[in-house]
């Protein structure tokens, strides 16, 4: 099955695993499959009406997905897909306090 | 040596090293891919870092004392004990100080060759242009998402590359976004994420090393770019995992539809960061309804006076056991599944650090049918700092 790179923030999500197993053969089947494995993962991975939210890009290997063949894009048992959600910390102002 | 060519010219003679300074870069002078002329075009450079924090500290620190000719700086900080696990441009004896005034004296001690410009104001879309202008590289340091967008448009409007790192918890990414050529931030991420759904540093924590990994890695970047040697990130974002100690790369791609760099671009200046980010300016009537608050000293009486109302926590228990005030502890993220623990005719008062777990806390719990739910205005951070100090400001 691929294996699917889970980031710091979204861990908490996943009871902690970092990497997780789901089956599927394509990206989009793929991350479906993760969202309903985890269901609290899905609010931050898809907006209400499905799509996946734009402050997350998946990669497949080293290639962002939306310039493979998106949520079509093949995926077999020995690839690996990353999410990487945007983060904003610097620690740098008021908000670190 | 060069394989790009330089963000700053060679000076052709009108900067010139001074006895001191030859000694003092001594193992730059010896390596060819500096070497006197490589010197010279740093001294010349202008650099502009976006925050005196935990990646703006290590930064600067560097590029002081790699011989950078004028370094500015943008903060309207002050030294807090909490930064000084990560912030190592400032000290203990800092504390309290604006960030600036420290930063500044650390700079002239450690190389008082380098020409320091501060800015006390906080970076915004009526003056980024005006400050970018002047500067040849921007080194991006800063820990929210409206600033992060409003660097990254400045930047393209000003056509000036942008050094960006960005650090949560044991994790941290780089990679220069430099419109023309590669890709920007926007190319990346075209819109940020809602308020509330990613934490913040502030919320997640951040180790105090991360930002020193991710910083210097700003800074050679910068270094490079000014002296057009090496391979630079463009188009590349470089992921570091301190926990499993691994670095990965990712492709970047310019983005043909990106509002800001792409063919037809829709952003043309700067425009409401805030807004763009769904931050809003001012509480509103309509949240101040969903979310019913009550103050620290509000709810010290409410409890001496015998007041009937329940005090629930919803931080972490590892949080708890840094500081509490002896309320009952649910989790946020557990919240959901133990809402029967709780009595829906009871007063509760619910707390976290500062109140923005607690705003969802008790959003949910109206959703669920609460009706005397309250959010503690400023969390225990508030209660140590207004009614009992003895509780650790952590």
């Amino acid at each position: 099955m691929p294996k699917i790179k889970i980031p710091t923030p979204l861990r908490q999500y996943t009871g902690g695993d970092s990497e997780v197993e789901v089956g599927g053969e394509t990206a989009g089947e793929t991350l479906g499959n993760l969202a309903s494995e985890y269901p609290d993962l899905r609010q931050h991975l898809y907006t209400g009406d499905g799509k996946l939210r734009s402050f997350v890009n998946v990669y497949k290997g080293d290639e962002d997905i939306r310039y493979l063949d998106g949520a079509d894009t093949e995926v077999s048992d020995d690839d690996e897909l990353s999410i990487i959600p945007s983060i904003a910390g610097g620690c740098a102002g008021r908000r670190c306090r | 040596m060069q394989t790009r060519k330089p963000l700053v010219e060679s000076p052709n003679g009108s900067v010139n090293l001074s006895n001191e300074e030859i000694a003092r870069y001594s193992r730059h002078l010896i390596m060819p891919e500096v070497a006197l002329d490589g010197q010279k075009q740093l001294k010349q450079a202008r650099v502009l870092t976006i925050g005196a924090g935990g990646l703006g500290s290590p930064l600067a620190m560097y590029l002081a004392a790699a011989g950078i000719g004028t370094i500015g700086i943008v903060d309207f900080d002050v030294v807090d004990e909490s930064n000084l696990q990560r912030q190592i441009i400032h000290g203990t004896s800092d504390l309290g100080r604006p960030k600036l005034e420290s930063a500044r004296e650390k700079i002239e001690d450690i190389n008082p060759n380098v020409n320091v410009e501060t800015f006390g104001e906080p970076l915004s879309s009526e003056n980024a242009l005006e400050i970018f202008e002047d500067f040849d590289v921007i080194v991006d340091g800063t820990d929210n998402f409206p600033t992060r967008y409003l660097v990254n448009d400045a930047s393209v409007l000003t056509g000036k590359p942008n050094v960006y790192g960005s650090i949560f918890r044991f994790e941290g990414q780089a990679s220069v976004f430099w419109a023309e050529e590669g890709p920007c931030y926007r190319c990346l991420y075209p819109e940020p994420p809602p308020p509330g759904l990613v934490p913040s540093c502030a919320e997640g924590g951040v180790l105090g090393i991360l930002p020193g990994a991710i910083g210097t890695i700003q800074a050679t970047e910068t270094v490079k770019l000014i002296l057009g040697i090496g391979e630079p990130l463009i188009g590349r974002l470089l992921l570091y995992d301190a926990l499993g100690m691994r670095f990965r790369e990712m492709k970047l791609r310019k983005d043909p539809n990106c509002p800001v760099c792409g063919e037809n671009p829709t952003v043309t200046e700067l425009i409401d960061y805030q807004e763009f980010c769904g931050i809003p300016q001012a509480n509103t009537q309509a949240q101040a309804d969903e979310v019913p608050e009550i103050t620290v000293q509000e709810l010290e009486g409410r409890l001496q006076n015998g007041g009937k109302v329940s005090v629930l926590d919803v931080r972490e228990p590892h949080e708890y056991e840094v500081a509490n005030i002896g309320a009952r502890l649910i989790p946020l993220a557990e919240l959901p599944e133990r809402l029967v623990e709780l009595d829906q005719d009871e007063t509760l008062a619910v707390h976290c650090k500062s109140g923005g777990r607690s705003a969802r806390a008790v959003k949910l719990l109206k959703d669920a049918g609460f009706e005397n739910v309250y959010n503690v205005r400023g969390g225990i951070d508030a209660w140590s700092e207004e009614i009992d100090p003895s509780v650790p400001k952590y």
